[in-house]
């Protein structure tokens, strides 16, 4: 997964509708839109010639059409990580001890917690909304504001989830493979998905027009940027130096680690029935 | 009376399930002891006290040994390996030992302190996957899927999967886009992945 696309992570939407209010920073950004689909629709790849049976099937089985414009916004990224996100990440390794890091973590990831229970629940899954509450609750209060883990020694361990995962879960293809500015990888069933986590969560409304909501917002964007790409600097390092076509790389990388999450999800199927149940012994997890 | 049918139906699946189940337990055990062991010495080297180079020397061996190198060099080059001549073959073949035995070796030092716990196995298309979970002090746990073949009539690993994402299905993909990037040129991918291994 590429760090561009976690830095841009569920909270930040709420930072880009803070930024919409500005009508002079939204006039620019529409402009910035419009010029990136006119580039979105001028760059496609050119299908392989229809007598080379396999080579099509590779084509198709690829889904990345707009490849080369993709690849001008991998680019672009990469720019933006070397001179902005991979120094400020580095520099937060160096200056913020290891457990400090941890608990900004944990408390960045509990903040989540209400998104996750909302599609926990529209997927229909009780025993993984039971987990997130409980998760929710322990970490909330034990674990002082999220600061620290404590549910999952006490049998409520975490797991990911988001909007587009429910879209996928109710049978919404994914589409073609797409390489957004800032966001990274994606495709338009996740960039979907991501819309509508942001519009979803609680911390999007509450004090929504406020000065201390535009802080809130802002710094929690802004610090799970950080977190998010500290915890990749040695994965995309490595990346970078072993593959010999990085894009492609992550490209295949992001795709498996989403199907990995969303074959997690269906295989999920605990049981809801008390544990004395014969049944219930039966692990599905 | 419909009690009884169910009672018979039940009877009758669970009688099939009792015949099927041993075979297929037997390569499960099989894989999984496989895999017990090849764990067993890669985290003995690693942690071990030995020297880099020794490290270095018995980590190939382990490769050589337990690992279907020759079978996933085959997979990652895909539709390509039909085309490519007997000659590019070899060297392509030997190009890719050259870089899994580098990819290893630079990990050594990263995965000190590492322990692994083999957990369940499962078969995989015509495979048999052992789950393991791989610690790293101050890591959180990993799942990494040792995905196990049968090719040549002895245990061999084919793949790892780690978190999902497949190593030889990452790698194919990675060849297969500097190839169409490269004019499917397969002796550039070959002079690619030496000078990879070589870094």
């Amino acid at each position: 997964m590429h760090p561009t696309r976690r830095v841009l992570d569920s909270r930040h939407w709420r930072a880009w509708c803070d930024v919409l209010i500005n009508d002079k920073i939204r006039r620019s950004f529409t402009g910035l839109m419009v010029g990136m689909l006119t580039l979105g629709l001028t760059g496609c790849a050119t299908p392989p010639p229809a007598d080379d049976p396999d080579a099509v099937a590779d084509y198709k089985q690829l889904n990345d059409p707009l490849e080369p414009t993709n690849r001008v916004f991998y680019k672009v990224n990469l720019a933006l990580d070397d001179a902005v996100m991979k120094p400020v990440a580095k520099a937060y390794r160096f200056a913020v001890p290891e457990p400090v890091r941890t608990s900004v973590h944990n408390v960045l990831d509990n903040a989540s917690a209400p998104l996750r229970l909302a599609d926990d629940a529209l997927q229909a899954k009780p025993r993984r909304a039971g987990d997130t509450a409980m998760r929710f609750l322990i970490n909330s209060t034990l674990g002082i504001g999220g600061l620290f883990e404590v549910a999952k020694p006490l049998g409520y361990p975490p797991h990911d989830n988001d909007f587009a995962m429910t879209l996928a879960n109710w049978d919404v293809p994914e589409g073609p493979f797409l390489f957004l500015p800032v966001l990274g990888p994606s495709n338009p069933r996740d960039l979907t998905g991501f819309g509508m986590d942001m519009a979803m969560d609680p911390f999007t409304w509450i004090g929504l027009g406020t000065e201390d909501h535009l802080i809130a917002a802002w710094s929690r964007t802004a610090v799970s940027a950080i977190d998010e790409r500290e915890r990749l600097l040695d994965t995309v390092d490595q990346i970078q130096k072993t593959a010999l076509d990085p894009y492609a790389t992550f490209r295949s990388l992001y795709r498996q680690n989403r199907a990995g999450k969303l074959e997690k999800l269906r295989a999920d199927n605990r049981a809801t029935i008390p544990i004395w149940w014969p049944e219930a012994s039966r692990d599905t997890h | 009376m419909i009690d009884r049918r169910f009672f018979l139906l039940g009877i009758g699946v669970a009688g099939t399930a009792a015949l099927a189940r041993p075979a297929l337990a037997q390569a499960d055990d099989k894989a999984a002891s496989f895999i017990r062991q090849v764990t067993g010495n890669l985290v003995a080297i690693v942690n071990g006290p030995q020297s880099l180079a020794e490290k270095r020397a018995a980590l190939l061996k382990i490769v050589d040994g337990a690992v279907d190198v020759d079978g996933i060099a085959r997979y990652c080059l895909g539709r390509f390996w039909r085309q490519a001549s007997p000659a590019q073959q070899q060297n392509y073949v030997a190009a890719f030992h050259q870089f899994m035995v580098s990819n290893v070796s630079a990990k050594l030092g990263e995965y000190k302190g590492v322990q692994i716990t083999v957990g369940r196995s499962r078969p995989l298309d015509d495979s048999i996957a052992v789950s393991t979970t791989v610690e790293r002090p101050n890591n959180t746990p990993a799942t990494v899927d040792w995905v196990v073949g049968q090719a040549a009539g002895v245990p061999k690993i084919v793949d790892l999967v780690a978190e999902g994402t497949s190593l030889r299905v990452t790698q194919r993909q990675d060849y297969a886009s500097y190839l169409s990037q490269n004019a499917n040129n397969i002796d550039a991918l070959i002079q690619a992945i030496l000078k990879q291994s070589a870094a």
